[in-house]
């Protein structure tokens, strides 16, 4: 399944590019996007993946950029 | 402006004010105070230091926090070392003016992309809040998706359609701008089909919900919307693949600038201040911001047009197209058969079609139908006996005479002499009492906009333009005849079009396919941009299409290709004008000739002008009809 949140205070393209390339390192993932101009973040994985992953997903936005928020 | 960014401009103005007083403060200030020379140096960094801090403190922290983690080509670990750099050389008012304006950068960028997300999304703003449905005789007021199909939903004037579905009570007018970018209203009484993103102008409806909100239009076309970005145009991959090695190419110079030239020719002070220079410049923001806005923004301003293009890919496409594939039934002309001629033998053609209108109005087939809207008497003649025969024609009965209406098989059958008549379209013969009277041509018309929109479209640069129909070859030529186009293929089935289609599109890349989208799936997908019209309403062209014409009007074709050649040009723009500062700004600086404020113009202004030309492409001006 497919599931999208919104993200708060994405202010740079570089670090929405190294959001995605690391949430796409985390086990289970099977496509991620992370879009920079409507910021939105996409994960596709299986359904009992989805809590694990996006726990995952939140620290790696806080390490890469501090400010931005995921909105769950 | 969001809370941070009111917070960056505080700290930014109150940088920039401390940083003037502490530049204005005359040099012949500072000795009176302090003794000697080294004492006023100190002092002058010292001052300059508190600017430099309130502005820059979270770029140096953050700037550390990557050092620690490797990440060594971070445009903010990238700035703190050229405005520290800055510093150790003594270029005080520069290394301030630096970090300054790459903060306001970084301010103006966050303001412009959030304007651009809210202008989009505002285009956008289709999205239902609440549904009104009914529920054991109350009305309930929640979200759109707790409805389920088959339920009863209400709509008060002004609302927005929450869900497509069908009327059941009420009759109103509805205005579809926010779907098709044209605000004529459309109005609709019971049975008819709503769909969900519209508005309801004037009267109240009841409307039998036909699916759910994930699978209704408004959801589909949001959907579509916000994927778009997804499929990346080459001009945009091409700018990814660049920034990354653009950056680690010019700080490698940078080192090397630093530290080969003065083992040669001594003064590395000077070296050094050059090879900050390039520091400055290397962040490749400019093109890796402004690139993606001017697409987003096109993508918007089109869908504000009816104009649903979902990549910016296509738009790379539109923008270069050679050869415009259309469908001719349904594309081209109406789909819908008119009466174009009447002929009768005794001269009276409105009794001739007043007599073959009351024959075929107990037929539902398309072209009885036609006839009987062609036919503008309101007393029909009484016709009894009426019988349909499959593949020729009707017979009646009509004061006691047979009354005939059909094809020539009906006449040759019936041994009645006639005379064939040789019109382009289908000719219905009409016959009393065994004697020939006369007969009704009916064409397919041609849209009073196709010829308009096909001469736009070689104004736009579209070499070449053929018609593939399945109709006959003298129907299919006189249509391409008549409206200017380059070529005709007649007579094809559908798995002709594809191959036709296929060697076209291998011959010549740049090929665009318009058609219906709803019996055109393949040859849609197979094109290299596939257009689908008047999809408003229909699922399965919106699925099968690359651009997607919202209303069934070719004139949107033209347009579309012009909003994606504005925008190509803008992003062209963006690059080279990027690009070429920047060259500029790194050879000029590795001679010497560039100082700290020509590289902030380079990184900073370079980024504020690219992203300002990007914006534009938002704002889609009314074409001129």
């Amino acid at each position: 399944m497919k599931k999208t949140w919104q993200l708060e205070d994405l202010d740079c393209a570089h670090c929405a590019m190294k959001m995605q390339e690391g949430i796409a390192k985390v086990d289970g993932v099977i496509s991620v996007s992370v879009n920079y101009l409507s910021a939105r973040l996409t994960i596709e994985a299986e359904e009992k993946d989805m809590n694990r992953i996006i726990q995952e997903a939140v620290k790696i936005c806080r390490r890469i950029e501090p400010d931005c928020r995921i909105l769950l | 402006m969001t809370r941070r960014q009111k917070k960056n401009l505080r700290r930014i103005l109150l940088a920039a004010v401390l940083t003037l007083a502490v530049a204005l403060i005359p040099a012949g200030l500072l000795p009176t105070v302090w003794g000697g020379e080294e004492e006023r140096t100190l002092l002058r960094l010292l001052l300059f230091l508190c600017p430099y801090l309130v502005v820059g403190g979270d770029v140096l922290l953050s700037a550390g926090r990557n050092l620690l983690r490797g990440q060594l080509l971070d445009e903010k670990f990238l700035m703190a070392i050229s405005t520290v750099g800055a510093f150790a050389l003594g270029e005080y008012t520069e290394g301030v003016a630096v970090m300054l304006l790459y903060q306001v950068g970084e301010l103006f960028q966050g303001i412009a992309v959030g304007k651009s997300r809210r202008h989009i999304a505002s285009l956008m703003d289709i999205r239902p809040d609440t549904a009104c449905v009914l529920r054991q005789g109350e009305y309930l007021t929640v979200s759109p998706d707790e409805v389920a199909a088959g339920e009863t939903i209400r709509l008060l004037p002004g609302e927005r359609i929450p869900l497509d579905g069908r009327v059941i009570t009420g009759e109103s007018s509805l205005n579809t701008a926010a779907l098709t970018g044209e605000s004529l209203p459309r109005s609709v009484s019971p049975g008819d089909r709503v769909i969900s993103g519209v508005v309801n102008m004037s009267g109240e409806l009841l409307v039998c919900v036909e699916s759910v909100y994930a699978e209704s239009t408004v959801s589909r076309i949001l959907e579509l919307v916000e994927n778009a970005a997804e499929k990346k145009a080459r001009v945009e991959s091409f700018i990814t693949r660049f920034a990354h090695w653009y950056t680690p190419c010019v700080v490698a110079v940078a080192l090397l600038l630093g530290i080969i030239p003065p083992l040669f020719v001594g003064n590395p002070a000077e070296w050094i201040s050059r090879a900050l220079i390039f520091l400055v410049v290397s962040c490749p923001c400019a093109l890796v911001i402004s690139v993606p806005l001017s697409f987003f923004g096109g993508i918007g301003g089109a869908s504000r047009h009816g104009i649903l293009i979902k990549g910016a890919s296509y738009m790379e496409v539109l923008a270069g197209a050679h050869t415009v594939v259309f469908d001719k039934t349904g594309t081209l002309t109406r789909g819908a058969f008119r009466v174009a001629e009447v002929h009768a033998v005794d001269g009276q053609e409105q009794a001739l079609l007043a007599l073959a209108a009351a024959v075929e109005a107990h037929s539902n087939h398309p072209i009885a139908r036609s006839v009987c809207e062609a036919c503008r008497e309101e007393a029909l003649p009484a016709v009894t006996a009426i019988c349909e025969v499959a593949g020729q024609g009707m017979t009646a009965m009509l004061n006691g005479l047979p009354v005939l209406v059909g094809n020539g098989r009906l006449m040759a059958e019936n041994s009645i002499s006639y005379t064939p008549f040789a019109g382009i379209g289908t000719v219905l013969y009409v016959a009393v009492g065994g004697v020939y009277r006369g007969c009704l041509l009916l064409a397919d018309e041609i849209k009073p906009e196709t010829k308009a929109s096909l001469a736009a479209l070689k104004a736009c640069g579209v070499r070449r333009t053929v018609m593939l129909t399945g109709d006959r070859a003298e129907i299919g030529e006189a249509v391409a005849r008549e409206i200017g186009l380059d070529e005709a293929y007649c007579e094809l089935l559908p798995g002709d079009k594809v191959a036709r289609v296929d060697a076209m599109r291998t011959a010549r890349p740049g090929l665009i396919y318009v058609g219906d989208g709803i019996n055109d799936a393949p040859v849609l997908s197979l094109a290299d941009v596939g257009v689908a019209m008047g999809a408003l309403g229909s699922d399965a062209a919106i699925e099968a299409a690359d651009v997607v014409l919202m209303e069934d009007r070719l004139s949107k074709l033209p347009q579309a290709i012009q909003i994606s050649r504005r925008t190509m040009r803008i992003v062209r723009q963006n690059i080279i004008f990027a690009l070429g500062v920047k060259g500029l700004a790194l050879l000029l600086g590795a001679f010497g000739y560039a100082n700290m404020w020509g590289a902030i113009f380079a990184d900073v202004g370079v980024m504020v002008l690219a992203i300002l030309n990007a914006m534009r492409t938002m704002y889609v001006k009314k074409r001129k009809e």
